[in-house]
């Protein structure tokens, strides 16, 4: 019972080291676009995704450490990247914050 | 959680090869969903399996990215076609264009 456990512990880690490194691929990946990518909407697009991989490392990390004091972090991080990304859209757009005519 | 990764990845790599903002908003907002929630969801059940814990503040988070991120999809969309950035369109007409041009039109009458 307690080499199953063991077994189990081990499986997760090397999981969780595996995805910590394909989230750091997509994050040069996404680096790349944001330096090189033709226009703003792209930009701002990428951040928008730099956002959400900045969640999953967070969720990553507590998986790692087994804490659950990460949790108020990867929240956080959700908002701020939402509120981020709306406030983009809107410089980009050059429009005011909240309109009437919405289509 | 491996799977969160991959839908991830697959997203990051259909950001640098797709053409086109929309085609790259299309990338950029269905699958980190279906990766975030999914990875979301594994940090749930191993604070659930190993030490009993309930976490609502993930669930919270779930909840959350599965509202924003059609919306801020929806806002950057707009933000790129009023910044007159063209579709790679082959074989079809923007639509979007030409309502805006007809009701333009009407408010101007």
């Amino acid at each position: 019972m307690i080499d199953v456990l063991h077994v189990v512990e081990h499986i997760l880690y090397i999981t969780t080291l595996i995805c910590i490194t394909g989230i750091a691929l997509s994050l040069i990946l996404l680096i790349y676009r944001v330096l090189v990518g033709p226009s703003n909407p792209d930009r701002a697009t990428a951040l928008d995704v730099i956002g959400v991989c900045l969640m999953a490392t967070a969720a990553l990390t507590s998986i790692l450490l087994a804490t659950t004091k990460l949790n108020d972090v990867i929240l956080l991080i959700g908002i701020l990247s939402f509120i981020g990304t709306l406030a983009l859209a809107k410089y980009l757009e050059m429009g005011v914050i909240i309109d009437r005519d919405s289509d | 959680m491996l799977s969160g990764t991959f839908f991830i990845f697959s997203s990051a790599l259909g950001i640098n090869r797709f053409p086109d903002v929309f085609t790259r908003l299309h990338a950029a907002t269905k699958a980190p969903t279906l990766g975030i929630m999914s990875i979301l969801l594994a940090t749930f059940l191993f604070l659930y399996g190993s030490h009993q814990i309930v976490s609502g503040k993930l669930l919270l988070a779930i909840l959350f990215i599965f509202l924003s991120s059609p919306v801020s999809g929806h806002m950057l969309s707009r933000a790129a076609h009023k910044a007159n950035v063209k579709p790679y369109l082959r074989h079809r007409e923007d639509e979007y264009e030409t309502y805006m041009r007809t009701k333009n039109k009407k408010q101007a009458k």
